[in-house]
């Protein structure tokens, strides 16, 4: 994974709260062996009319979304499934980061291992984005603040180990086994208990 | 009064951490059971071949097969119908996962292969008191025995697999206490269906939500994994039941249950894992089961709830202007009228079946409202594995179904997931007890009513949507 430390994008804007993960990326589509090549099923249904051709009206596929790598959504996006297809679409399709005033507990857990930032932020910030689709956003992770083109800088959250990860370019897989040594410890203590 | 007081989230939590989190790192959390399917696996496998990794530990790794899985009978050649080459792919490259790894696999043609939820239960894998976790949201299913269960992704099941470990920071908790009992008619689908649409569809985001009260007490099993299992439709990862004597006479004597002077030494130690008195949660909320009636989703979120006689809601009542847009876009999807009654509601196909409500009892349920009478929609039931077909066909439901006109088929997640060609047509209404109703989920177009097993059986018998209790009375 490539170290992030600064997004600057335009933002692609999304306004539907609620947006499942069954509309990131339908189940029809996780049938597949790998993770590559999902961007093309990302938001199928709405991108896509029944003939396959692109639906004109919707917000990702107008001119001036091509290239956003900022998707500004509504309340609690990526809710539903633990499918880490979701992320693995957003990302294919170019989405580095995802800015909503909330984000789904497992989605944002995938999102994290797959350098997709997500966003958190207050409802007044959001309203800014919303009501400005196509500004130019700057996020920077070190910082943790969310830049609109106003000025106006919003502090988000993020966990610090998360954060340190994508900084890095290193995953948690790595991280994990190196405490092998506690994880045994752990076992032959438990194994001893009643 | 015990000087520290804990509830059942922070003893089971506080059992399984590795290393304590510090702020600049998560808890390293040990996982006692893993449970696999083919759908959200195959990429971790291959993550692990890449980097020449084993499976840590084999005996705390199950897998079974069920959302691209065909629930129609193996054909007279003995090939199975899948829907696709690609399903037939994802199920082989499964069996070789298994093989390579080590892994002990239950798939299609064993005798106890099931949706993973129902199967891990009835394996007698999930125990009160273990960390559970599953590449699928629905394994809060499993927290119905006193077992910390939730979903996770697939990067995080090569976490699992390689090393029985996850790294999680400590989840709040959310008391969800439900006092009263259940009136006939009402089941613990139309409670957990009340629940999100009281706390809504974010509204356990980052909390573990226990379930408490007597009406919590006086559910089965099967009742409490239907109530565990939604607890993700409201934006909770995990939700738990604390154990009692009805979580260890369901669990005794099952494949994987300990036995004889184990399981009394595990009984003593699963009796102390209830939450302590004067133990505190970060929130609560509470309901009166006795005033729930049967429950039906109108949108396309589980939070869309109402009363199976109630209305649908009409947007200009919402002052906020997200979610009146959200409440239009929830009836245009639908077709549906504002303030209309849910109650005559055509409905097309009822599906009957899934993690939520595919167990033993369910299909009870939907025999009740079916025997003796005929269904006027396509109706598909599906047991939630081998093990429930079996007990009900030596019960006899099996000829209730058929009898009825309803399709009888082979354990799967089938049209809850329509991952195996099982699913609705564009337009086509559906009333199903499977766990979410977002657009498109049961078939592109397709529009998901979600309701009790009860509930979606008078459907079918009905040919729109009924109130179970006018069907089953003086039954």
């Amino acid at each position: 994974m490539d170290p992030i430390r600064v997004i600057e994008s335009k933002t692609v804007v999304l306004d539907r709260v609620n947006v499942d993960t069954d509309q990131i990326i339908p189940a029809r589509f996780l049938k597949v062996t790998d993770k590559k090549g999902l961007g093309k099923a990302l938001f199928s249904e709405w991108r896509y009319a029944p003939d396959g051709s692109p639906r004109p009206e919707f917000e990702l596929n107008r001119p001036e979304a091509q290239g956003c790598q900022v998707l500004v959504a509504g309340d609690n996006f990526g809710c539903g499934s633990s499918r880490e297809h979701a992320p693995w679409a957003l990302v294919d399709h170019g989405i580095r980061a995802v800015v909503s005033t909330r984000i789904a507990d497992i989605f944002r857990n995938n999102a994290l291992k797959n350098g997709l930032v997500p966003v958190v932020i207050e409802p007044a910030v959001h309203a800014k984005l919303v009501a400005r689709p196509g500004q130019k956003v700057r996020i920077d992770l070190d910082a943790q603040t969310l830049t609109l083109e106003d000025g106006t800088a919003a502090k988000f959250p993020i966990d610090a180990f998360s954060r340190f990860c994508l900084m890095n370019g290193v995953d948690e897989l790595g991280f994990l086994l190196q405490q092998e040594k506690d994880i045994a410890a752990y076992e032959a203590r438990r194994g001893k208990a009643p | 009064m015990d000087p520290n007081p804990r509830t059942l989230f922070e003893k089971i939590w506080d059992a399984h951490v590795v290393q304590a989190e510090t702020p600049d790192t998560p808890a390293v959390l040990y996982i006692d059971l893993h449970l696999v399917h083919e759908v959200t696996s195959p990429q971790a496998f291959s993550l692990l071949r890449e980097r020449g990794l084993k499976v840590r530990r084999g005996e705390r790794t199950l897998a079974t097969m069920d959302h691209s899985t065909p629930t129609l009978p193996r054909r007279a050649d003995g090939s199975w119908p899948f829907v696709d080459r690609m399903a037939a792919a994802q199920v082989a490259q499964m069996e070789t996962n298994c093989r390579d790894f080590g892994v002990e696999l239950h798939g299609l043609g064993d005798p106890q292969q099931g949706v993973v939820h129902v199967f891990g239960p009835e394996m007698g894998a999930t125990q009160p008191g273990m960390t559970v976790v599953c590449g699928d949201s629905h394994t809060a299913t499993h927290g119905a025995f006193g077992a910390l269960a939730f979903g996770i992704g697939t990067s995080e099941v090569a976490h699992v697999l390689a090393s029985q470990c996850l790294l999680q920071r400590r989840p709040r908790t959310l008391a969800v206490r439900v006092d009263g009992a259940l009136a006939p008619g009402v089941s613990a689908k139309d409670l957990i269906l009340a629940i999100i649409a009281k706390i809504g569809v974010g509204g356990g985001t980052g909390h573990v939500l226990e379930y408490l009260g007597k009406a919590v007490r006086g559910l089965s099993m099967e009742a409490r994994m239907t109530l565990c299992n939604m607890s993700i439709e409201g934006g909770a990862r995990a939700g738990l039941v604390a154990p009692d004597d009805a979580t260890f006479q369901w669990l005794a004597g099952r494949p994987r249950a300990p036995k004889g002077a184990a399981w009394d030494a595990a009984v003593t130690a699963w009796r102390k894992l209830p939450t302590d008195a004067g133990a505190r949660y970060d929130a609560e909320v509470s309901l009166d089961a006795s005033r729930l009636e049967p429950m039906i989703t109108w949108g396309t979120n589980p939070g869309q709830g109402i009363p199976v006689t109630g209305r649908v809601p009409d947007p200009a009542a919402e002052k906020d202007a997200q979610a009146r847009a959200g409440v239009e876009a929830a009836l245009r999807y639908m077709g549906l009228r504002p303030g209309q009654a849910i109650l005559g509601q055509k409905v097309d196909v009822v599906f009957i079946g899934s993690c939520t409500n595919g167990r033993i009892e369910d299909l009870r349920e939907a025999a009740r409202a079916m025997k003796g009478n005929r269904v006027k929609t396509r109706t598909l039931v599906v047991p939630g594995s081998h093990a429930v077909k079996k007990a009900a066909e030596a019960e006899g439901l099996d000829r209730v179904f058929k009898e009825a006109g309803a399709e009888w088929r082979e354990p799967g997640c089938s049209m809850c997931i329509a991952m195996n060609g099982d699913r609705l047509e564009p337009g086509q209404y559906s009333v199903s007890t499977s766990n979410r109703n977002f657009e498109g989920r049961q078939g592109i177009g397709g529009r998901t009513l979600l309701a009790s097993p009860l509930t979606a059986a008078a459907a079918a018998v009905a040919g729109a949507v009924a109130d179970p209790r006018r069907m089953v009375e003086g039954r």
